[in-house]
């Protein structure tokens, strides 16, 4: 067991739960504001991803040195805006109908954007190899090995949930996004837009994705159209474990889903892609509001 | 102020108003009256755009309001404070009044307004930072109340505020509306309590299974057999 549980496995689960915890916040979000679980949101990662291979391969081949930082934002903001469009053209217009609709149309864009991006020519269905954005370097402390990829990952993931932090913590807006989760007609009453707030609350989100995105793709530089599917329901797995809605949840929720499915699959690959639903499975049975979330009763 | 003119507002296929109309006068504080499910509360989300509107309309000083959206309502000088006080709890006291403060672009009149609400209710400077979840229920009222002023609407619509108060804060949030109305704000008030009411209103209208029964000036209708009978518990 000493093999399995050991501190570089530790390393590579943040690793990947930094990821996924970029994804589920997303999900959380927009969860939080409209009640509505997103299953495009996988999409919205695998788009990031596709920019900044664009993006790098563009640059490459004229042999113009980008920044790294450039890339990214161009990324997430391509996400971010696929994130919009999809609210403004296919969610917006149901906002007021059964929530079943929404969500069976929310299941409509995700396969609309796999098997779109599958046709087009340019992007076709099949895998294609990310180009190395960062060179790869690997530190070595003790038996360790730590990758640059790692770090890059663990900070980027971490900077940006600062960053939503504060700005649903002290900013205006976050304070009008808190509101509008808790109650929207009395959020409407004090003279805000609401549509307004979702919107930024899907820009956000996609922007977050986008990032995942690329940061999945610098770590495992295979990209293809349906690579959203899985880490986006993990990511969803995540968020509802965490709590869905709760933001710290969101992050806490995807830290455990990492860290277990990279113990587990050190043991055994296909026991890796069960593990974080067992553990959901069994924390629903005792805490069926997630780790993080609060008993809600169903106003009447 | 307020001119409502052939209102009907449905939910599916039940009519909840069936072509009712009447007006609030300006610097007045007009009163409607009636039993549960009356539809006193759906005229009130009708007028604030959170309810749509089937046939009819809704003037507030010559504008046309009717199916607007309800933050631009707002922005043109109606505030609302709904049933069940709607605040928001998991926010401090401080943030709540800031969001209802969101229209508000200039820092002046922000802090004047700041000023009017703890003149009125200076408990809720003392309660500033505290999560509004934890005041006390009439607290609440009075934070939904003050959210509603913070907003500043040149009329305030107000849905049952004395619900689940005890008798002394009844007559406190009674004086606080006497008081906003004395300040320049129209009030249209929605009351299950028609005696307190008819007390402060200057003009009534009662409200029956979705049409105007009978309307009047307050002091007319407290002497009115009907209104007595079916409202006072006389």
């Amino acid at each position: 067991m000493g093999e399995i549980f050991n501190l570089q496995q530790l390393i590579n689960g943040i690793q990947l739960g930094s990821i996924y915890a970029l994804i589920s916040l997303g999900y959380t979000m927009v969860y939080g504001i409209v009640r509505l679980i997103n299953f495009a949101h996988g999409d919205f990662y695998m788009v990031g991803a596709y920019a900044a291979y664009f993006i790098v391969n563009f640059a490459l081949a004229r042999h113009v040195n980008i920044p790294v930082v450039f890339v990214f934002a161009a990324s997430m903001g391509a996400s971010a805006l696929i994130a919009m469009a999809a609210n403004r053209i296919a969610y917006r217009p149901l906002r007021y109908k059964p929530r079943l609709s929404a969500l069976i149309t929310a299941l409509g864009v995700s396969m609309f954007l796999e098997y779109f991006f599958s046709a087009l020519p340019f992007i076709g269905p099949s895998f294609r190899s990310f180009p190395e954005l960062i060179t790869q370097r690997i530190f070595t402390i003790g038996n360790i090995k730590i990758s640059n990829y790692a770090i890059v990952d663990v900070a980027v993931s971490a900077v940006l949930m600062i960053f939503l932090t504060y700005l649903v913590r002290r900013t205006k807006v976050g304070m009008a996004m808190r509101a509008v989760s808790q109650d929207k007609d009395a959020a409407r009453l004090m003279g805000i837009n609401i549509e307004s707030i979702i919107t930024i609350t899907f820009l956000i989100g996609g922007a977050f994705a986008g990032a995942a995105g690329i940061l999945a793709g610098i770590t495992y530089p295979r990209i293809y159209p349906y690579m959203g599917i899985l880490p986006g329901i993990k990511a969803f797995t995540a968020a509802v474990l965490g709590g869905i809605g709760n933001i710290p949840g969101a992050m806490l929720g995807s830290y455990i889903m990492g860290i277990s499915e990279t113990f587990a699959t050190a043991y055994n690959s296909l026991l890796g892609e069960g593990i974080a639903f067992a553990i959901l499975i069994i924390v629903l049975l005792f805490r069926p509001q997630g780790l993080l979330g609060e008993v809600t009763a169903e106003k009447v | 102020m307020l001119k409502v003119s052939n209102l009907e507002v449905s939910y599916g296929a039940i009519k909840a108003i069936k072509d009712i109309s009447f007006e609030v006068k300006d610097g007045q504080i007009a009163t409607l009256i009636g039993a549960n499910g009356a539809g006193k509360t759906t005229t009130l989300r009708t007028i604030s755009g959170l309810n749509r509107v089937s046939s009819g309309h809704i003037f507030f000083k010559d504008t046309n309001i009717t199916n607007m959206e309800p933050h631009r309502i707002v922005n043109l000088g109606i505030s609302h404070v709904p049933e069940g006080r709607r605040i928001f709890a998991t926010l401090t006291v401080m943030e709540n009044l800031e969001l209802a403060a969101w229209t508000i672009k200039d820092k002046n009149v922000k802090s004047e307004r700041y000023d009017l609400v703890f003149s009125i209710f200076p408990r809720l400077k003392e309660r500033f930072k505290q999560l509004a979840g934890t005041l006390s229920g009439g607290e609440q009222q009075m934070l939904s109340v003050a959210r509603a002023l913070m907003t500043g609407g040149s009329l305030m619509l107000l849905d049952e505020p004395s619900m689940g108060l005890s008798p002394i804060l009844v007559d406190e949030i009674f004086d606080v509306i006497q008081k906003i109305n004395k300040q320049g704000t129209t009030i249209l008030l929605v009351e299950q309590n028609a005696r307190k009411a008819l007390e402060v209103a200057d003009y009534a209208y009662v409200l029956e299974v979705g049409t105007i029964a009978l309307q009047g000036s307050a002091r007319e209708l407290k002497e009115d057999q009907r209104v007595k009978e079916a409202y006072l518990g006389a």
